[in-house]
């Protein structure tokens, strides 16, 4: 078999950086989510108001976000708010700031999406039923809307996980940083290092997501 | 539904707990960095950078360095980082008294953590430009490069003038190839990489005909991987490599420029070379590379500009030439950087 140039990962302490490297990906993306994801139902439950102006605010919040690469995100809060506003922040506050600034925009289209897709009938049936407005919601429309969500988040938030890689770019060592750094380091003894340490890379994104995936697929089967 | 209803409040309570610890947490992060600059803001007025005395007081320097440039700057298997340009940097540190904090840099976004102030010194292997001498300040040089093109054996490059317009050339965004190649074929496509080591997977997938980069780089490139080919050792103008400060930050400039010259006195960049570029180079090239004192070899003029002028002397000698040359040929006077670049070549 063909050398993948696994034996850099048990060169001194390489397999602890990259598990420590994995650790800063997921600090960033688990603290973004625990925020992102309540804040979004929060703004996606406004963006269903009436209210003309809460919607148009939202609604240009959101387009923003969706449009701008997260890069150039990563980018404005790292560097442009210490020019502006001569805030220092560090690698890791910035993007905790854009992954939930990100989060929170896309979570909220999908809350949306998901309670604009109950149909009519089912306000009106629970209506005939005599239920309260809050009752209709808390026994009739959001049981049904988490329902529709839970995929959708799963795959937002394995998305934020796997974003965390944009951060190297503003300083913050994280797994893929670290792996990059093993393999040109040993650029000259291991030149095949690559294949393994991306491979070994995989592995540890893909432990870090499955939980997630696995988590989802409970749910869906308990709230069937 | 009422097990449901369980999981929805316990799910709730435990998100809601969740998200007040990192708020907590997020915000004293928040607040005490704010604290951190407001001090840094006070001691030094307006300014975005630290002075020298305020980066004494401090007991640390942040310097700004590749951490995946080996031999320049990397990481070993131990965390520590390591390379031509970090012998350079703890040298600094013991000089000036004070720790190192190295902070990972891109090639993309060097002049960016200049300007912010988040490091006080590039030292990443930074190509003196004229374009980019208008948003730092570069100090002596300490290094000599100019581009390379490598590209595979059985396909070697040897000229850019015979192009294949279907082929792609592959370049790491900000570094002076990007530019170079821009200017001066403008209809060669451009694969461009963040990362050295993303350019480095392309050169090896076969994504581009030939990857265009420092020499140094190119040629030890080839030394180490079988079946790569350096066809053009020696591209566009012969540059220099520096440290960089923040535009306007004279003390920390000027201390720089002393230490480089006091340094040449003891052949110190010379040692750096055999310390650690031997391995990659090997020893033919230390004279070629090393730029010893500050003092670009084999001119006495530069020599007597650099003593005066903060500038980099090797800009002013390109911009004569430049400027004869658009005499010379009036209708390429209009094309100034173009004239520059060219001159340059020759």
């Amino acid at each position: 078999m063909q050398n993948l140039g696994l034996e850099v990962l048990f060169k001194g302490k390489n397999m602890i950086r990259l598990l420590g490297g994995l650790w800063v990906a997921l600090k960033i993306s688990l603290i973004s989510v625990a925020i992102s994801i309540p804040l979004g139902i929060l703004l996606g439950a406004m963006m269903t108001w009436k209210n003309p102006i809460v919607k148009a605010i939202l609604r240009i919040y959101l387009e923003f976000i969706r449009i701008m690469p997260q890069m150039v995100l990563l980018f404005v809060f790292y560097f442009e708010t210490t020019k502006a506003f001569g805030w220092d922040l560090s690698g890791e506050t910035a993007s905790i700031i854009v992954f939930i600034l990100w989060g929170a925009a896309e979570m909220s289209d999908l809350v949306r999406g998901a309670f604009e897709s109950i149909p009519k009938h089912q306000y009106e049936s629970a209506e005939a039923l005599g239920f309260t407005r809050a009752q209709t919601l808390t026994y009739i429309i959001i049981p049904q809307t988490l329902r529709r969500l839970l995929p959708l988040s799963i795959n937002l938030i394995t998305r934020m996980i796997k974003t965390t890689s944009l951060v190297l770019m503003i300083g913050v060592v994280e797994v893929l940083k670290v792996a990059q750094q093993i393999i040109e380091a040993n650029r000259m003894t291991s030149p095949n290092a690559a294949f393994g340490v991306y491979l070994t890379i995989f592995i540890m994104y893909f432990l870090a997501c499955w939980p997630i995936s696995m988590l989802a697929r409970y749910l869906e089967k308990k709230w069937r | 539904m009422k097990k449901f209803k369980q999981l929805l409040a316990l799910s709730t309570a435990a998100l809601i707990a969740l998200s007040l610890a990192a708020c907590g947490s997020s915000s004293t992060d928040s607040s005490s960095s704010a604290e951190s600059s407001d001090s840094t803001a006070e001691a030094s007025g307006n300014d975005i950078f630290r002075t020298l005395d305020e980066i004494k007081e401090s007991g640390t320097i942040n310097i700004g360095v590749f951490s995946d440039k080996n031999p320049f700057g990397y990481v070993d298997e131990n965390g520590e980082y390591q390379g031509y340009d970090i012998y350079f940097a703890n040298r600094i540190g013991e000089d000036l008294g004070v720790d190192v904090n190295f902070v990972s840099t891109e090639a993309a976004n060097r002049i960016e953590y200049l300007k912010t102030g988040k490091v006080d010194l590039i030292l990443a292997n930074f190509t003196v430009t004229p374009e980019r001498a208008e948003e730092v300040d570069f100090a002596l040089p300490y290094m000599n490069v100019a581009l390379g093109v490598i590209s595979p054996e059985d396909k070697v490059i040897t000229s850019l003038d015979d192009w294949n317009p279907d082929d792609e050339m592959i370049v790491i965004s900000g570094t002076t190839a990007e530019p170079y190649l821009t200017k001066n074929y403008p209809d060669m496509k451009l694969q461009k990489y963040d990362t050295y080591a993303n350019a480095k997977n392309a050169l090896e997938n076969g994504n581009g005909a030939a990857w265009t980069n420092d020499n140094t780089e190119v040629i030890a490139f080839a030394l180490q991987n079988k079946g790569y080919t350096v066809g053009i050792s020696s591209l566009g103008s012969l540059d220099t490599i520096a440290p960089a400060v923040s535009k306007g930050n004279t003390t920390l400039l000027d201390w720089l420029n002393d230490e480089i010259k006091s340094l040449g006195e003891e052949n110190f960049f010379h040692a750096d070379y055999e310390a650690t570029l031997t391995d990659t180079y090997g020893a033919e090239y230390e004279d070629t590379l090393v730029v010893e004192g500050g003092v670009v070899a084999g001119s006495d003029e530069d020599a007597a500009a650099v003593e005066t002028a903060d500038e980099p002397s090797a800009d002013d000698a390109d911009k004569e030439a430049a400027e004869e040359n658009a005499a010379v040929d009036t209708e390429e006077s209009s094309a100034d950087a173009e004239a520059e670049e060219t001159t340059a070549n020759e």
